[in-house]
């Protein structure tokens, strides 16, 4: 019996499109855009200026306080400019643009780890922290924070191949195609955290994926297979340590507070390149697909390459995109221009036509509880829904608003068609707000 | 082509369910046609005319009130239509037609409309309409027991008078009234008049005088397993609700009776398959959530016991349902899902 949690949603999967298409290397661009914020924390600060000419792999932004993350150039060429540009989040941000010469020349800093064996937590978090490394699966946490962060009071390592969300195929390519680097980078992590167990955690859905990773893991000691129930959002955090240990982690605590390190493939798989070769985080593996997607597959792209590429790449649009997504479709965010880039939590972009579009007008709520039934937080969104719209913002905070994670089950099952996740996005703003007035007062 | 023109942007999720609210209602009139079939094998067609009837006037009231008020109209959620079968599945057989639009007018513009529409109203519109229907007790209580597929026996639309039942109809007093008085369906009761003996299997299968659509306990139980099969409704209220009427009446029989035969009786009489399956599992006025679920359900049950035993009509479970739809706010309350994340856990190698 494969694991789970409580609640959730069984959204058709979406995955048969581009599941067996091998990852291609995208060429990289005339021009990168790369925002000043990939990361969850303080922006990095440029530290190159307008008509340097950098080489790929340096350093472009650097660290800005004790949540933040590198910014390194994934071209060789000319910064030409360090402006705000459109970001992928819908607003403008502080980026730094260089103009490719093709040159691909590497960054002269760049070399190996020597003392590879003998990594400990604090040498780990470094390397992680020079290599610009985030959490790859979207969140984008500073990966330097979270090993630090971890010493001492971690047991249990759990690598996320969840991958949920409908369409998206790009972690389940990587387990396939760089299987051995997981392994490689999950042994790192329990050799420089001293830990004797560490799982990975993959839906039922990924069965070549789940042979595979089975197969390394054979002869390897404390190293286990978790084969978690296709249901949305298992990958979730907290629903997915829920899934695998049991554990809850605590309103508004971090995964360390029950003792547990989650970490995406595609971060591990950064991590053990970072150690092996010294090379930054400079690619992406992005799934291209969608209704208006004529030819749908897994692109490698340069980060700071602009969304219109790797549409390009994927044979174009076959019908007019109605709706453009960075992510998928139950969290992804809707995006305004095709110039927006590549960014490090990127992970699928999609496109769709009108017809898929779930929109709807005329909201009745029925009361029928399918909300409470699919919150995998144990909220009540029917009358979040109620008090939310009706402003009173103590009721909200007293049913637990901000434990909300805005995964969306609510929304997708609700048959009243009812915005809900997207109204409880809005309290926990407002209540924010309010906290903050209160708090100068 | 890589045009950008006219991207939409909306806040996620970008996908949903293909269930709506009207194809939920749909699965529940495709369980309600269950009974209704076996209501036109037991009592003849007059029992789709009544259907028919407390339909089409649930649609009316429902457009024209919305059309009058200026709102938009909502008969294509087909909830007016779930309405118009559950009051007319609540009706012998020998109603006057004008009964059900009566109840119609009632359930639709009085119990739901004026709260603002669907999902607003705080009692179920039809057990609502039953409830006022009970101002006309007489024309709401001739109960008959038809030869099986007479078909022939009742007009389909003109007016029933006692005198007037064709000689294949027997005017019977329901399985529940016999119980009332302490007796088993299955006693003969020579002394009254109109005794009609009901085995068992008649309970079960629905060969039993009382309500068109509440007598077939088997075909109820089907149709509520069809709405469990299909996610319109969850297990909780129903099970909750049958399950403490069978421990009641089998804890305490009344007239000395067998506590066993007591109980099944008891399950198969009256409306209660109806109202566990369609009625008390109404959203709009029942919990929403599983422990809320089961307490409502419990609170159907032991109320249904208590009216059936100690009040002064038969049946106790229209009225229990609509205590418990009043108790929804109060049951909510004390009925949340535990906050996520605040139980203990043990670390590994933990020795506390």
């Amino acid at each position: 019996m494969p694991l789970s949690f409580r609640g959730g949603v069984h959204p058709d999967d979406k995955k048969a499109d581009t599941r067996k298409k091998a990852i291609e290397v995208l060429p990289a661009p005339g021009q990168v855009v790369l925002p000043v914020s990939m990361h969850i924390g303080a922006p990095a600060a440029p530290v190159v200026s307008v008509g340097e000419h950098v080489k790929m792999g340096q350093v472009v932004a650097e660290t800005a306080g004790a949540v933040s993350a590198r910014v390194h150039a994934t071209v060789s060429g000319t910064v030409t400019a360090i402006e705000p540009r459109p970001h992928p989040n819908g607003t403008n941000v502080m980026s730094i643009v260089i103009e490719n010469d093709y040159n691909d020349e590497l960054f002269e800093g760049i070399k190996p780890v020597d003392r590879f064996h003998s990594i400990d937590a604090q040498e780990l978090a470094d390397i992680a922290e020079a290599a610009g490394i985030v959490g790859l699966g979207g969140a984008m946490f500073p990966t330097h924070v979270k090993i630090s962060s971890s010493v001492g009071k971690v047991d249990t390592l759990i690598i996320n191949g969840a991958e949920c969300e409908p369409y998206i195929t790009s972690d389940n390519r990587q387990m396939l195609e760089c299987g051995e680097e997981i392994i490689n980078g999950v042994t790192l992590l329990m050799k420089a955290l001293k830990l004797d167990t560490a799982y990975i955690a993959i839906e039922s859905n990924k069965r070549s994926a789940i042979e595979k990773i089975r197969r390394l893991i054979a002869k390897k000691d404390g190293l286990k297979l978790k084969v978690l129930r296709t249901k949305y959002p298992q990958g979730a955090e907290k629903q997915l340590i829920k899934s695998v240990c049991g554990r809850e982690v605590p309103p508004g605590g971090l995964p360390s507070a029950v003792g547990v390190l989650n970490i995406n493939v595609g971060t591990v798989i950064a991590l053990s390149r970072a150690v092996e070769t010294g090379m930054p985080l400079l690619t992406k593996v992005v799934t291209v697909s969608g209704s208006a997607v004529a030819n749908p597959k897994n692109l490698l792209a340069r980060i700071g390459t602009p969304l219109r590429e790797l549409f390009s790449a994927a044979g174009g649009f076959k019908d007019n995109p109605y709706k453009v997504l960075m992510g998928g479709p139950m969290m992804g965010i809707s995006q305004y221009s095709l110039d927006v880039p590549v960014i490090k939590g990127t992970n699928a972009i999609l496109a769709f036509c009108e017809k898929e579009d779930a929109y709807s007008e005329q909201q009745v709520c029925i009361r029928c509880g399918k909300c409470v039934g699919a919150c995998p937080m144990n909220l009540m969104p029917v009358y979040l829904h109620m008090y939310g719209n009706r402003g009173m913002l103590d009721e909200c905070e007293k049913l637990n608003v901000t434990d909300c994670i805005e995964c969306g089950c609510c929304s997708y099952i609700c048959p009243g068609r009812l915005h809900l996740v997207q109204s409880f996005k809005n309290t926990k703003q407002r209540l924010a707000a309010l906290k903050k007035k209160k708090g100068a007062r | 082509m890589l045009s950008e023109e006219k991207l939409i942007m909306t806040s996620s999720p970008h996908i949903k369910t293909e269930d709506d609210t009207r194809s939920i209602m749909l699965d529940v009139i495709i369980a309600l046609t269950f009974p209704l079939i076996m209501a036109i094998c037991f009592f003849g067609w007059r029992s789709l005319t009544l259907t028919l009837t407390a339909v089409a006037s649930c649609i009316a009231f429902e457009w024209l009130y919305r059309y009058f008020m200026k709102k938009p109209s909502s008969i294509g959620d087909l909830s007016a239509v779930v309405t118009g079968m559950l009051i007319a599945f609540n009706l012998p057989v020998t109603t006057p037609m004008w009964i059900p639009v009566v109840g119609s007018f009632f359930a639709i513009v009085i119990v739901k409309q004026l709260y603002g529409g669907l999902g607003k109203n705080f009692m179920n519109p039809a057990l609502g309409a039953r409830a006022f229907l009970l101002s006309w007790p007489a024309l709401i209580s001739l109960w008959v027991k038809a030869k099986p597929l007479a078909d022939s026996s009742f007009p389909l639309l003109k007016s029933i008078s006692r005198e007037a039942l064709s000689p294949d109809v027997i005017a019977a007093a329901t399985p529940l009234a016999k119980m009332k008085q302490g007796f088993l369906p299955s006693t003969p009761m020579p002394s009254v008049d109109g005794d009609i003996v009901s085995t068992l299997r008649d309970m079960a299968v629905g060969n039993i005088a009382g309500c068109i659509g509440e007598v077939s306990a088997i075909v109820l139980i089907a149709a509520g397993i069809y709405l469990i099969v299909r996610k319109v409704i969850t297990p909780h209220i129903p099970l909750a609700y049958i399950s403490t009427v069978a421990v009641l009446t089998y804890l305490f029989p009344r007239g000395g009776n067998d506590p066993l035969q007591w109980m099944l009786f008891s399950l198969t009489s009256g409306g209660l398959m109806l109202g566990a399956v369609f009625m008390a599992t109404d959203y709009v006025t029942s919990p929403v959530s599983k422990t809320g679920r089961i307490i409502y359900g419990i609170g159907c049950g032991l109320l249904t016991v208590l009216i059936r035993y100690f009040g002064a009509y038969p049946e106790g479970v229209s009225f229990a349902i609509l205590i418990m739809n009043v108790c929804v706010w109060a049951i909510e309350k004390i009925s949340r899902p535990g906050r996520f994340g605040v139980k203990r856990f043990k670390k590994a190698g933990d020795t506390k």
